[in-house]
């Protein structure tokens, strides 16, 4: 009886994500399959494999890729290093790492717009020393850049709060027995680590997979992305059924990039950022 | 200690690369001159104009208003849902806590998009649509937040608690309450977090007129830089890293206490 009144409590949220959650998704799938006359059609997915689409898809992904790929090399010596410390208080580093992160995403893209663009801090140096200015704003390089600056720390948290865990007493163990450096690494330190990548990777995959921020301040235009391309079909073009199945299609693929990280996380447990 | 001093110069490096912009900002922001490159000696006086400044001030306030009652509200009902989910069977448990994941994995953009597509067949977009998508996404940081403390509270006593007299809900606020404390209020920062920071879900969502600081900032970012906007930068890194550090040092005085 009692166990029956206590899930009642929950009624309100269930109420919540039947309306908000579940409710929208149906939405954005009709229009996905509709056209403007309302009769059932698959053109708005199909509609990928339009030159520019596909062109703008595949540049999403070489970017998210490359994003994923940079954040992880720079973030994982960072954790080591950092776990190295031995610091008495863990949630200083944690501090360190969230606090840009509070400040809002559009100043930091200010701050870089200052620092980079033609008359910006950089070329001024490069000017005073005699060397030619460069073109830093507004290219590809300058998205990834962005990006790799924005979820840095979404990448060294989760690794961080891995090899945290690690009990130091496994890796005396492993030294005592002989063990190299190089051997600890290879078979203690990353394989329990491994969670922690992952849940980096997918928290810095999949935001700049869809981003359309970074690449519209920082790639002036000139860097089409498919959440770019999104967001002009419904603010611009008014055209919500193509707009609706090309998010479709974007979230099937992080739907996908999903699963395949789940299959390969082992451990089971994912490890919390915070 | 090569080894050492190596790794120290690769740290500094890298919290050069995550604080060196924010740094440029605080300077700019004192700089009397519009120029960015030339110091034009030391000024206050963008930050009495930022204070006048209308639609950053209106932004600002917009953003404090959907944020708190956003967080508020996300707490109240995201505890109370943790408390019934941790009741549920197995089977509902699992839909549910499926569903609750949605709004945190999916994209920001189909997530703001769906949530459009939704609210202009029954109303107008406006300030509580806005509100509503913050509670959708906040709501999900505070269950998972709560839920985890909520499993290491001990059953027995809350039972022994019932048996000896006391009623289910002053058993709760005796017992269950003081344990998922904490849960409950780092879901309600988590919550204030990701509502400040928004950007993506808050543009689908807003009518016209209606303004947070980023999607204010978004706008004024593609007309040009502002030199208010350098003084907006530094009094909002000034209020995080006030608020952190306060809760820094709570947390660890508990710690200590604890110890």
């Amino acid at each position: 009886m009692h166990r029956f009144k206590r899930q009642f409590l929950s009624g309100p949220y269930i109420i919540w994500v039947i309306g908000f959650v579940l409710l929208p998704i149906l939405m954005i799938l009709y229009y996905g399959i509709t056209d403007s006359s309302g009769s059932v059609t698959l053109e708005n997915i199909t509609a990928i494999a339009n030159p520019v689409h596909l062109k703008s898809l595949f540049l999403s992904l070489k970017m998210a890729l490359l994003c994923t790929v940079i954040c992880l090399i720079l973030s994982y010596p960072v954790a080591m290093i950092l776990n190295s410390l031995h610091l008495k208080h863990q949630s200083f580093v944690v501090f360190i790492f969230v606090l840009p992160m509070w400040m809002n995403c559009m100043l930091r893209v200010l701050a870089w717009q200052l620092l980079l663009s033609n008359n910006g801090i950089f070329n001024t140096i490069l000017d005073t020393i005699g060397l030619p200015k460069l073109q830093l704003l507004y290219t590809p390089s300058t998205v990834v850049f962005g990006m790799v600056y924005d979820f840095l720390p979404f990448m060294i948290l989760p690794i961080y709060n891995a090899m945290d865990r690690i009990r130091t007493d496994i890796i005396d163990a492993a030294r005592d027995l002989g063990a190299s450096q190089l051997q600890i690494f290879m078979k203690i330190i990353f394989p329990l680590t491994i969670s922690g990548v992952l849940s980096g990777i997918i928290m810095v995959f999949v935001p700049a997979l869809t981003s359309f921020v970074i690449s519209n301040l920082l790639g002036g235009g000139k860097v089409l992305l498919i959440g770019n391309v999104i967001e002009q079909e419904f603010m611009q073009n008014m055209d919500w059924n193509m707009g609706s199945g090309l998010s479709i299609v974007l979230m099937i693929f992080v739907i996908a990039s999903m699963a395949f990280m789940n299959s390969h996380n082992k451990d089971g447990e994912g490890t919390a950022v915070w | 200690m090569v080894k050492k001093i190596s790794g120290r110069i690769y740290l500094t490096i890298i919290f050069l690369f995550l604080y060196l912009p924010i740094l440029v900002l605080i300077v700019l922001s004192f700089n009397n001159s519009k120029s960015r490159v030339i110091w034009g000696g030391f000024t206050g006086k963008w930050y009495v104009s930022m204070f006048q400044n209308e639609t950053i001030m209106e932004a600002f306030i917009t953003t404090l208003q959907i944020t708190l009652t956003a967080s508020v509200l996300a707490t109240i009902i995201g505890t109370l849902a943790a408390i019934g989910i941790q009741a549920m069977r197995r089977r509902g448990k699992a839909i549910l806590l499926g569903a609750t994941n949605i709004p945190l994995l999916n994209a920001d953009i189909v997530t703001g998009i769906s949530m459009m597509l939704l609210f202009v067949r029954f109303t107008k977009l406006g300030f509580s649509t806005v509100l509503i998508a913050h509670l959708t996404f906040d709501i999900p940081y505070v269950i998972l937040n709560v839920l985890p403390k909520l499993n290491q509270t001990s059953k027995s006593a809350y039972e022994a608690a019932l048996d000896l007299g006391a009623t289910p809900l002053y058993a709760f606020y005796k017992i269950v309450w003081p344990d998922i404390l904490p849960g409950v209020l780092s879901g309600f920062l988590m919550a204030v977090t990701m509502s400040l920071d928004d950007f993506s879900i808050t543009y689908f969502t807003k009518g016209a007129g209606v303004n947070t600081l980023s999607t204010m900032l978004y706008t004024e970012l593609r007309k040009g830089i502002k030199p208010e906007l350098y003084a907006l930068s530094t009094l909002l890194f000034g209020i995080a890293l006030v608020l952190l550090l306060v809760m820094n040092i709570g947390s660890s005085r508990k710690n200590e206490i604890n110890n």
